[in-house]
């Protein structure tokens, strides 16, 4: 009986080693080690052993019977293992093929770097206003200091509405947005206030008869031209980075007094003169100054207690600037092909 | 302005580089557009004289010259004009020279002889006759000027000096001189500026014996000083002059014009100078116009004059428009004997006006039209005559005529409070560098006011001296600070709304596009609008660009149609765009404006209003595709997840043909278009082009356009979102597969199940829609997958058959039949 519990332990080993798929396994482990198999067949003989025998054929016939077990458990893992490296290889791909997107869309630049600025000037507490972009003489020049017969007013091209006695025009700067808040806002001030605005130029790579504009106005108590340079260096250092210098050139406007010119750093060279920016070092960006005073009493603000500033920067020459456009055209053109860029 | 460094410096002697002198004017104010230094492009053209004149041995219409050029030996030169005679005083391009186009000369051979250079001609320095009058136009240039042999041409000629050009603001006419810059530069750098007082010999003679002057209209005209210069001479002006004129870009014509234009760069005053000849009656009358007089400008173009222009009339017609122009017949001429020069002070409003309507500038009239000194009528008048004297062009009578109106005691005085100017600048500047700086532009200081000079029309108030003292301080020696309080910003609603509107299209895949707010009205028929549509009223331009931009559009969709054709035309396969922008809808009515409480801004003025009211100026989100696998119900699924984004439930697409608040149901096929309603009101319209229009816009494939007015949806948009439960009893799901007419919308069939079953039901969804075999002609087989579930337990199947069974007795009321 010795011999036959051997035997069949090394025929199971046998067999065992042979077995390459899961499902022979479970049949082996039935034929040796099942109800019906071969240790058990031999077990049922026991008693006909002597009782001197019986534990010793017992204890082997255990031994046997746990060898079985265990190799067919490692021969179970192994074959697990391999089925699943097998698997995982069928299941390799070529990751370099592209990916599968879903459709995602673009903002126009223009809103992009708008949106830029709007989110600085919020945080330096800047509400924002709207108002018409079709609006009478009277808040886009009148109230800013631009008398009907202002010569100032020869340089800025208006478009004027049939049939309304040249009161009615296409708004040309977004200052008149100043007139209509502080007609209807009492001091403090603080907003921006972004939009379109309309001047008779022809169409050409820097030109174009519609623009955007993004106006500032700040009105308190105590605020100093200082303020000024100040608010518009912290937005140039957030748009342009810590590098960015800004230059402030005297300059007129019928609305600010002092009035200035700003310039940046050439976004090219940084200041040391170049093609782009005609070896000037600088780019003309924004015009600003103080709100002057017959600005103030024209929207009953007293100017002897309030002081303010106020700026208007052009938007498509900062998305120019800052995306490397080199022809104004392209914004208004809307090829896919353009916008898909931003 | 294009000041002369080389006039400049007759008034203030600034010796420092152009390029740092352009940008310290350009710092303090007076800006620099550029500079361009006189004879740049001349290289090694000297001055030399011609020794010998000599045939060419093998040509009839070249010479052989030696020219003596300031060097050891003369070169020899070969040259085809006929001018040149030994002894003659020429310009020499020697070898490896260049002319000022860009022109290099080199030594070679000329038919066989040896030529080492090029004798020039006026043309070839880039001169003409206006230049050196005494030339001729076409041969080498025979000098006449003091000049060594040898010596470099541009220096020889005059062609050295350097012209600067500013942008003056329409505030600083007195910028608009060379002594104003002077002023300004001296300002600048800290340095003198040296102006003295005209003077003038002049001859005995009283000029009432030759005219008598009247202002008839001394509102329009507080100065006019008048005098005579008799037994003239018409002549070139000298060199110097020319150059001066040459560099201030004004084309020198005969001694007594150039004087005129002198005068005025130099002072900012125009003059003018007339021919007494044709001054008849021997009266001049400064008046208004009478309404259809004529006169022919200087221009040689006749104008009709109006009563509110002014003149500077005879006794007989106007001979000059007063402050703009003068008359073709009376002025200079080769055989004038007798001049008056005239010097006044119009009303710059007078002269803008006239010029404006008349559409004539002037260098006078840019002048004039800003204001110019009221004061130095007469100083300038002075400076003529001293220039009549030296250049010895006639006798200066010793009277004048000076009609003068102005009043000498208004003294314009503004407040000075340095104090005040240091808060308001957030400056520390000491109160003696203000008064320093003041002075140094003009200004004087006197009992805590300043007194400001007659040349300085622009200012008014304390913040203009605090931009004096500003721009001499220098802008960037303020301080950047932050200012004071706290604020914060919010977004209004509608803010907020078109933001998350923008952000959606953009999630859904959509490309945001800019386009014009002006159209062509070209667009109207494009989209097919019947002549009677409201679309056709527009808000029109009347001083247009050109056709293509001169209404203001009524719709935002033939804008978004023209960037999807201009797309399909650049062969883009698919485009799936989206912009938020407005419409411009004229407002009929004239305001009846009657000021009251809400009509008074805040300290209580009223509002400034005119009869004319402002459109609307509605915001729209318009959605345009074409191409890929868009059809009407991709660009419909767009609109369906923006609903849903903004939280708007329950909307209804209806027949577009149907309604009669959106026209642009014309330019849509009329069995894929829809309105979109929600509680009565229209929130859009969506759709397929019409095929025509599809044409006229040059598009080959289906394109797809959605409109949505934005002001409608956020009327609608719920802004409270309310949390659901998640369920906690299983849904029990039948399908259904119905036999319908076709005509019958699912919509229909959606709302008979959806009332039928009632508040159990979850969720409908059409999985199938079947037209063809198997199914009997005119009719469609629609699958539903019908979703239920209770908050109370589990649904029986019982519950769920008989919700069922209702569902199908109302579908059977409209005709649906279940599928056997």
């Amino acid at each position: 009986m010795k011999e036959q519990l051997e035997k069949i332990e090394v025929q199971a080993k046998q067999e065992l080693e042979s077995c390459s798929e899961i499902k022979m396994l479970d049949d082996l482990r039935i034929k040796f080690l099942g109800k019906k198999g071969e240790l058990t067949a031999i077990l049922k003989q026991m008693g006909k052993l002597s009782p001197e025998e019986r534990p010793v054929i017992g204890q082997l016939a255990n031994k046997v019977r746990a060898d079985i077990e265990s190799a067919v458990n490692s021969k179970l893992s192994a074959l697990r293992a391999n089925a699943q490296a097998f698997r995982l290889k069928e299941e390799t791909i070529d990751i370099t093929l592209p990916g599968r997107t879903a459709p995602f869309g673009k903002l126009h630049p223009l809103t992009k770097v708008e949106n830029e600025i709007r989110e600085i000037f919020m945080g330096m507490g800047f509400d924002i206003a709207d108002g018409p972009e079709i609006d009478d003489d009277y808040h886009v020049f009148e109230a800013l200091n631009l008398p009907p017969d202002h010569p100032a007013r020869d340089t800025q091209d208006t478009f004027y509405i049939d049939g309304t006695d040249e009161t009615i025009l296409l708004r040309t700067q977004t200052s008149s947005v100043q007139v209509h808040v502080m007609e209807t806002q009492k001091p403090p001030i603080r907003i921006i206030s972004p939009g379109r605005v309309f001047r008779s130029d022809a169409v050409d790579a820097t030109h174009s008869p519609l623009f955007h504009q993004i106006e500032g106005l700040v009105i308190d108590k105590g605020i100093r031209m200082s303020d000024l340079k100040g608010t518009l260096e912290m937005l140039m250092k957030k748009l342009y980075g810590n590098d960015c210098k800004l230059r402030f050139r005297p300059h007129h406007f019928p609305f600010t007094e002092p009035s200035c010119e700003v310039d940046i750093s050439c976004f090219n060279c940084g200041g040391k003169g170049c093609s782009m920016c005609k070896d000037e070092g600088y780019i003309e960006l924004l015009g600003a100054g103080m709100v002057h005073p017959k600005v103030l009493e024209n929207c009953g603000i007293d100017s002897t207690v309030y002081s303010g500033f106020a700026f208007g920067l052009g938007l498509e020459r900062m998305v120019m600037g800052r995306y490397d456009i080199n022809d104004l055209r392209l914004l208004y053109e809307n090829d896919v092909r353009f916008l898909e860029q931003f | 302005m294009n000041l002369s460094m080389k006039w400049l410096a007759d008034y203030v002697n600034v010796d420092v580089p152009i390029k740092d002198y352009c940008h310290a004017l350009t710092m303090s104010g007076s800006k620099v557009e550029c500079y361009e230094t006189e004879g740049k492009g001349i290289l090694n053209i000297v001055v030399g004289k011609i020794l010998s004149v000599v045939p060419h041995e093998n040509s009839d219409h070249l010479v052989v010259c030696q020219v003596e050029v300031g060097k050891d030996s003369p070169v020899q030169i070969v040259t085809g004009a006929s001018n040149v005679n030994a002894g003659d005083i020429v310009p020499v391009a020697l070898d490896g020279s260049t002319l000022p186009n860009g022109i290099k000369i080199k030594k070679g051979k000329l038919r066989g002889v040896e030529s080492n250079g090029m004798l020039c001609s006026l043309g070839e320095l880039g001169l003409d006759k206006r230049d050196f009058p005494y030339a001729i136009e076409d041969g080498i240039f025979i000098m006449q000027e003091d000049c060594k042999i040898g010596q470099d041409i541009c220096s020889a000629i005059g062609l050295n000096d350097t012209s600067v050009e500013f942008e003056i603001t329409s505030n600083r006419p007195d910028c608009l001189s060379v002594i104003g810059l002077a002023r300004e530069t001296a300002a600048t750098y800290n340095l003198p500026l040296n102006v003295k007082a005209p003077e003038y010999k002049g001859v005995e003679g009283d000029i009432n014996e030759f005219l008598k002057i009247e202002i008839k209209n001394a509102e329009k005209c507080r100065r006019y000083c008048a005098g005579i210069v008799k037994n003239v001479k018409i002549e070139p002006s000298p060199r110097w002059m020319r150059e001066r004129l040459r560099a201030s870009g004004v084309r020198p014509i005969n001694n007594f014009v150039d004087i005129t234009n002198y005068v005025m760069l130099e002072y900012g005053q125009p003059m003018h100078a007339f021919d007494l000849r044709y001054v008849e009656g021997s009266k001049i009358n400064i008046r208004n116009a009478v309404n259809g007089e004529k006169i022919v400008t200087l221009d040689g173009i006749e104008r009709e004059l109006a009563d509110d222009m002014l003149v500077i009339a005879d006794e007989k017609k106007p001979v000059a428009v007063a402050g703009i122009m003068g008359g073709e017949y009376s002025g200079i001429m080769e055989d004038t004997t007798t001049v008056v020069f005239e010097s006044a002070y119009f009303e710059p409003s007078q002269v803008r006006c006239t010029s404006k309507k008349l559409r004539l500038k002037s260098d006078a009239c840019a002048r004039y039209e800003k204001g110019v000194d009221p004061f130095i009528s007469m100083i300038c008048l002075k400076r003529a005559f001293e220039l009549v004297e030296e250049l010895g062009a006639g006798e200066v009578l010793n009277t004048v005529i000076d009609c003068d109106y102005l009043d000498y005691d208004k003294k314009n005085t503004v407040e000075f409070d340095s104090k005040w100017i240091n808060e308001f600048l957030g400056t520390e500047i000491p109160e003696a560098d203000m008064i320093d700086y003041l002075n140094r532009l003009g200004f004087e200081i006197a009992d805590g006011k300043v007194i400001v000079p007659s040349f300085r029309i622009d200012i008014e108030c304390r913040a203009d001296i605090a931009e004096e003292v500003a721009r001499i301080y220098g802008y960037n020696n303020i301080p950047s600070t932050d200012f004071r309080g706290v604020a914060k910003a919010e977004f209004t609603s509608e803010q907020k709304f078109v933001r998350t509107l923008r952000d959606t299209a953009v999630s859904l895949g959509g490309y945001e596009i800019t386009t014009y707010s002006f159209v062509s009205p070209k667009y109207f028929d494009k989209i097919r609008l019947p002549e009677n549509s409201k679309l056709r009223k527009t808000v029109k331009i009347v001083n247009p660009l050109g056709e293509d931009t001169s209404v203001m559009r009524t719709s935002t969709i033939p804008s978004m149609l023209d960037v999807l054709s201009f797309n399909y035309n650049n062969r883009n396969e698919k485009a799936c765009l989206f912009e938020i922008s407005k419409e411009y809808l004229p407002v009929d009515e004239k305001r009846n404006y009657a000021p009251d409480e809400a009509n008074l801004v805040n300290n209580g003025k009223p509002r400034h209003e005119y009869e004319y009211q402002l459109p609307d100026e509605p915001q729209r989100l318009t959605i345009g595709m074409y191409g890929g696998e868009t059809d009407f119900y991709v660009i419909k699924g767009m609109t369906e997840q923006i609903f849903a984004e903004i939280n708007i439930s329950g909307v209804e697409y209806v027949r577009a043909e149907t309604c009669e608040v959106f026209d642009e149901k014309y330019a849509l096929h009329p069995g894929r278009s829809a309105v979109i309603l929600k509680d009565g009101r229209h929130l859009g319209i969506i759709g397929e082009i019409h095929p025509e229009v599809q044409e006229n816009y040059g598009i080959d494939v289906k394109t797809y356009v959605a409109k949505l007015n934005i002001p409608e949806l956020m009327e609608c948009a719920e802004n409270k979102i309310t949390y659901r439960p998640l369920p906690k009893f299983p849904a029990t799901t039948r399908d259904l597969s119905l036999i319908v007419d076709d005509e019958i919308p699912v919509a229909e069939l959606e709302k008979a199940i959806r009332k039928a079953v009632g508040k159990i039901l979850e969720k409908i969804t059409l999985f199938d829609v079947y037209k063809g075999k198997q199914i009997e002609e005119g009719k469609k087989s629609v699958s539903y997958s019908i979703s239920m579930r209770s908050h109370e337990g589990t649904l029986t199947d019982e519950q769920a058959d008989s919700a069922m069974k209702k569902a199908l007795k109302a579908l059977a009321d409209i005709g649906a039949e279940l599928r056997a």
